[in-house]
């Protein structure tokens, strides 16, 4: 690594540590942006790398949040008896139980969003591009509404998590800080993962798959641990987010098919689809387009919302860092002859 | 468990009850069929899979109720509710069809050329928009138009038919035997079926395939409107409910197949029972969950014929 990518890289850890203290207003701002961020990078280890554009990635953020709920009750009290109470009983969590709640439920939640990935995975990845796409769309869809029919975890009316025993600042800066931790380590995960072999393979199925077949390469397992990483990361992203909302109820938050669920497909198209940078990029450029709109065009702000889809789709499709690929390639380590060469060299 | 047992002991208790189901199936599904129809076109003349399908139906259901509501046709003409409800399917045929061309001609021209993960998300984008809209003109509640008509009843009261629904389904019949008949008789038809079996073909014959694409959308776009006029009348409208039936649009178009008209009227009232069932037998919260269950059992069945045939071939 050079000099130059090693203070970037500095700066902007620095700057991710930094930021609820320099911003402290915007606390609760920064850490939907390190979510939307997590669940742009992980939808494109399958949608951008892998060329599988899923549509139902949010499956994985709503069993997490269940999950997560489940398993921080479930180790103190009864969840039946919880949920029947709704919110009506006496129900104290010490500092100890809080907090191991939290990290089981997210790692529970990450592995068994794992293995549903690959359950799924292997019915859905049979079906080729649009149909893969309407294919988990109706996977998450059908979840959410199973899921706001059982009683057991609260059904339409959702489910209540756990108060932060502690102040309600302090509760944020250690959300933001779990946001931000999941998000760098994924940020890492996936830069190492795109050098190796494995990364080399996702890319080839994503050209051409029938070749990459031909090649040697066992698609089906490729894809589906693809897919597993992938929804690892967002079945934590939404145990986190569980935790952050305290309250929640299956069909507007946990599977909100038409927010998040294309809010991170928009995210990755807006900054690049396929590059490791894009994500993140259209995550930042989303998210204070998403503000802006919020607070100057309340009332309009989904209209506003639908049309930067349309228009991100239709006119800008290779997004920022397509975009500055084609105006800066030798950044990107592309090299391009210039015109009058080529055509020297031809004459 | 319990009461989808004696749910189930109610059907064979009351074989009439049977009856009643499928009719109520049969009237719901052929406005799903009418939705899956127009997808269907789209998708098999330009390629273009419409997720804004279920959005230009209540659109079409919220240009009737409007033409309605305002009463300036009723004093105007002189005429009653009844007769401006049953104008309102045309005027919302009309409307829709242009708004369906300026969708045309601001979004989805520019995406028949692209991979079909574009026109979902493109339409998609459109579908947030269009209930958006919807909702900040017309208000989040529930609407609906009464028709000043009769129930009939059958078997001793158990089968009830209001005439409304009866018209309804009359007109959405009559609809789709109009539009198939434009569609093989008609040259704009013609055109059409020919843009949708070689569009390059078709150019190099002389059809300006630009205005076939344009007139395919805004058909289809009238045809669900029209379709959304009938559903204010029978059953209730509400700006978010779009997304319901673009579902069973794809549904439908999944099991069918395009360019199988008979396949997916027959796919669009069998849905149209399996969700009337489902919803007696598990009761009604499972309704949507039962649809898109369908559509996954038979994309998973498609799969597994797929494999079968894959196999003799090795």
């Amino acid at each position: 690594m050079s000099a130059k990518k090693l203070v970037l890289y500095g700066t902007l850890l620095a700057l991710t540590i930094a930021a609820p203290f320099l911003f402290p207003n915007f606390k609760t701002q920064l850490a939907t942006l390190w979510l939307m961020i997590i669940v742009a990078l992980s939808w494109d280890m399958t949608g951008g790398q892998m060329g599988y554009n899923s549509l139902g990635n949010i499956f994985f953020y709503g069993t997490g949040m269940y999950v997560a709920a489940v398993v921080t009750i479930g180790i103190v009290y009864d969840v039946g008896e919880y949920t029947q109470a709704s919110g009506g009983g006496i129900y104290v969590w010490t500092w100890g139980q809080y907090f191991a709640g939290m990290a089981l439920g997210t790692l529970a939640a990450g592995l068994f969003c794992a293995l549903c990935a690959f359950l799924i995975g292997w019915i859905t990845f049979g079906l080729r591009g649009p149909y893969f796409a309407i294919g988990t769309l109706g996977v998450a869809i059908a979840a959410g509404e199973l899921v706001s029919n059982w009683e057991w975890v609260g059904g339409g009316q959702g489910i209540s998590m756990p108060n932060y025993p502690g102040d309600f600042d302090q509760f944020k800066l250690v959300i933001y800080y779990l946001y931000a931790v999941l998000g760098v380590i994924l940020f890492m995960f996936v830069a190492w993962l795109y050098q190796t072999r494995f990364g080399a393979a996702i890319n080839a199925i994503r050209d051409d798959e029938g070749k990459a077949e031909a090649m040697g390469i066992h698609t089906l397992r490729y894809k589906l641990i693809t897919w597993a990483m992938s929804a690892f990361f967002v079945g934590a992203a939404g145990a986190i987010s569980a935790f952050q909302l305290i309250h929640f109820e299956p069909l507007e938050t946990a599977y909100q098919t038409i927010n998040l669920g294309i809010f991170m497909v928009v995210c990755v198209l807006l900054g690049g689809k396929g590059t490791l940078w894009g994500p993140v990029v259209g995550a930042v450029m989303f998210q204070v387009f998403k503000e802006a709109t919020w607070n100057y065009f309340l009332g309009w702000q989904w209209v506003a919302l639908g049309a930067l889809i349309v228009v991100v789709v239709v006119f800008f499709q290779d997004g920022f860092m397509g975009w500055l690929r084609y105006k800066r390639p030798e950044w990107f380590g592309i090299r391009v002859e210039s015109k009058d060469a080529a055509t020297e060299g031809a004459s | 468990m319990d009461q989808i047992m004696s749910n189930l002991g109610l059907l064979f208790e009351f074989p009439i009850v049977n009856l009643k189901i499928i009719l109520d199936g049969v009237m719901i599904g052929s406005l799903f069929a009418l939705a899956a129809y127009g997808l269907a076109l789209v998708w098999g003349v330009m390629n273009v899979k419409n997720l804004a399908q279920g959005d230009f139906v209540i659109a079409g259901g919220y240009v009737s109720w409007f033409l309605v509501k305002t009463e300036w046709l009723q004093s105007l003409l002189g005429v009653s509710d009844n007769f401006v409800i049953l104008l309102g399917v045309l005027v919302a045929f009309v409307v829709m069809g242009a708004i369906g061309w300026v969708c045309y001609k601001l979004i989805i021209t520019k995406v028949i050329e692209r991979d079909l993960f574009t026109s979902l998300l493109a339409t998609f984008g459109l579908a947030i928009m269009m209930a958006q809209i919807m909702n900040l003109l017309f208000g989040s509640d529930t609407q609906s138009l009464k028709l000043e008509y009769d129930t009939l009843y059958f078997a001793d009261g158990l089968i009830d038919l209001p005439i409304a629904k009866l018209i309804g389904v009359c007109m959405a019949a009559g609809l789709a035997l109009a539009v198939v008949l434009f569609m093989k008789t008609s040259r704009m038809g013609q055109a059409i079926r020919a843009t949708a079996q070689d569009s390059r073909a078709a150019r190099v014959l002389g059809i300006d395939t630009e205005k076939v694409y344009a007139f395919t959308f805004s058909l289809n776009a009238a045809i669900c409107g029209a379709a959304g006029a009938i559903i204010v009348m029978v059953w209730v409208i509400q700006p978010f409910y779009g997304i319901t039936y673009s579902v069973r649009a794809f549904v439908i178009v999944t099991a069918a197949g395009l360019g199988n008209l008979p396949g997916v009227i027959a796919a669009g009232l069998g849905i149209g029972a399996a969700e009337q069932y489902g919803s007696h037998i598990f009761g009604i919260g499972y309704q949507q969950a039962i649809a898109v269950l369908l559509l996954l059992i038979i994309l998973i069945y498609k799969l597994l014929r797929q494999r079968r045939l894959r196999q003799v071939l090795q």
